[in-house]
């Protein structure tokens, strides 16, 4: 039986699969305790988890916290942006100043890669990657792929499509490693101009396409990435709305697809651009039940990270 | 050394009168549900409510506890234990519980599971039945329903065995050869 080892969560390129599967089938007992009427467990009573944002964030941020509070963790928010940071403090003498304060978990997101493979290095806690650049989102990939195993019992021969601006997103990424490690086929699908070159690495388990249909055909589930038109994907697409005409999910699209296809969604999604509402909010949209599985998944993270083997 | 202290036969003979203790102690059964302690007390509870069934045609209600998030020693075990999931699919309030686990030792099993069912709501009675009760208790807890009293040492181990987990039913008891 797999033990969990490892202090930290940096990404799911550093997991095996066996590892991947104990998270989700910790989370899948997880999941039971938020359906309760008193939705808190004593389990990790007494631990203090710090929340290190370096980028703003609500969704990943209030996940984060629900999970520690209902294993009873005690939680402090810190929004890095209006502290030391800002006074010049290096991130080593951050996590330092941290550990005097007796912090068990470290949860970080930053807009620089490897930023929380660099505080793992200066501390005893364990610290979770919460989204690091265009690296990685560890637990947004793990509830994605704890949706699917839900859905479909296993990711074995599973044809999953991530569509979107993928060379932009560390949320493709993090799909990118659990999914191909599972043994599901993957298919990344972009315009030509922003067609990601840099994933050759995955191949032969991964096609790279700019054709939606052939993206689409013959696809278990698809996960519609947002366009971050903020970042330079601006520049390489015309408009929202021409992205829409050629890559938006629509009913349509849907229509030539298998009955039963799964439509995920990390969110926010940007309704009218890379998906359509009737497909957002019709039958095969599970994008609220990755919120509820978010949750599931990163309580069990926290709680095999910071209870883990000796 | 291995003792076997019931066989197959016995065991169940064993489960038939703990079943009629609980139909004799409670003058109506709608009320009460059997909880299994995960893992052998999942398989007792349901044995124990088929026998129910078939003494009195009553369907008793019937949940499965999973006690690791709430044990006492959780920030000192050397690994985080194995979750399986709690599934207790009827209001706990007001109803007459009856735990079921295999071994009573320390009696800090039943205390965690104690503590888990206080989450669920408020029953009108908390019962225990186990099938061994071996003594050695660190904490004031006591069964109502007891398939055997052996006394032990705390270097020997007893083994309660079930088809369902072991492929056999028996209780054994294990002494460390010096």
């Amino acid at each position: 039986m797999t033990k969990w080892t490892k202090k930290d969560l940096l990404g799911l390129e550093y997991l095996s699969a066996e590892e991947i599967e104990l998270i989700l089938d910790t989370a899948a007992s997880f999941k039971e305790v938020s359906t309760r009427d008193i939705k808190k467990v004593p389990a990790l009573r007494g631990k203090t988890a710090a929340n290190l944002f370096y980028e703003p964030s609500t969704r990943t941020r209030v996940s984060f916290e629900i999970a520690e509070k209902r294993l009873s963790c005690d939680v402090v928010n810190m929004d890095m942006k209006a502290s030391s940071v800002l006074k010049g403090e290096t991130l080593a003498d951050t996590g330092r100043n941290l550990e005097a304060l007796k912090i068990d978990i470290f949860i970080m997101r930053h807009n620089m890669a490897g930023a929380p493979n660099v505080l793992a290095r200066f501390v005893g806690g364990s610290v979770i990657n919460a989204g690091d650049g265009k690296h990685e989102h560890p637990t947004q990939g793990l509830l994605d792929i704890y949706t699917l195993r839900e859905k479909f019992g296993s990711l074995k021969g599973l044809n999953v499509s991530i569509i979107g601006d993928i060379a932009h997103s560390r949320v493709a990424r993090s799909n990118l490693w659990g999914l191909t490690k599972l043994g599901a086929n993957v298919t990344l699908c972009a315009p030509e101009i922003i067609l990601p070159s840099d994933f050759k690495e995955f191949a032969p388990h991964v096609k790279i396409t700019s054709d939606i249909d052939a993206a689409l055909k013959d696809a278990h589930a698809i996960n519609v990435l947002r366009m971050q038109f903020e970042r330079d994907a601006a520049g390489a697409f015309p408009s929202p709305s021409e992205y829409y005409k050629e890559y938006g999910i629509t009913k349509e699209r849907l229509k030539k697809c298998r009955k039963d296809i799964v439509v995920m969604h990390p969110g926010p999604i940007n309704r009218g651009i890379e998906i359509s509402s009737d497909v957002a909010d019709g039958p095969n949209s599970v994008i609220i039940e990755q919120v509820t599985n978010g949750i599931a998944v990163r309580m069990a993270v926290l709680y095999l990270v910071t209870l883990r083997s000796k | 050394m291995e003792k076997l202290i019931k066989n197959d036969t016995e065991l169940n003979r064993t489960l038939d009168r703990i079943a009629h203790e609980i139909i004799e102690r409670h003058t109506s059964l709608d009320n009460v549900a059997l909880v299994g302690i995960r893992t052998r007390g999942v398989y007792i509870a349901r044995r124990l409510r088929e026998r129910i069934k078939k003494f009195t045609g009553v369907e008793t209600l019937y949940g499965e506890l999973d006690i690791t998030l709430y044990r006492d020693d959780l920030s000192q075990v050397s690994e985080a234990p194995l979750l399986k999931a709690t599934d207790i699919p009827f209001d706990i309030t007001g109803k007459i519980l009856i735990l079921t686990d295999d071994v009573l030792y320390t009696g800090r099993t039943i205390r965690s599971a104690l503590a888990a069912l206080a989450d669920f709501g408020r029953p009108s009675r908390i019962e225990l039945a186990v099938i061994v009760d071996r003594g050695h208790r660190e904490l004031p807890v006591k069964a109502d329903y007891v398939g055997k009293n052996l006394p032990t040492a705390r270097t020997e181990n007893v083994k309660v065995r079930l088809t369902e987990s072991d492929g056999e039913d028996s209780i054994k008891l294990v002494t460390k050869d010096d």
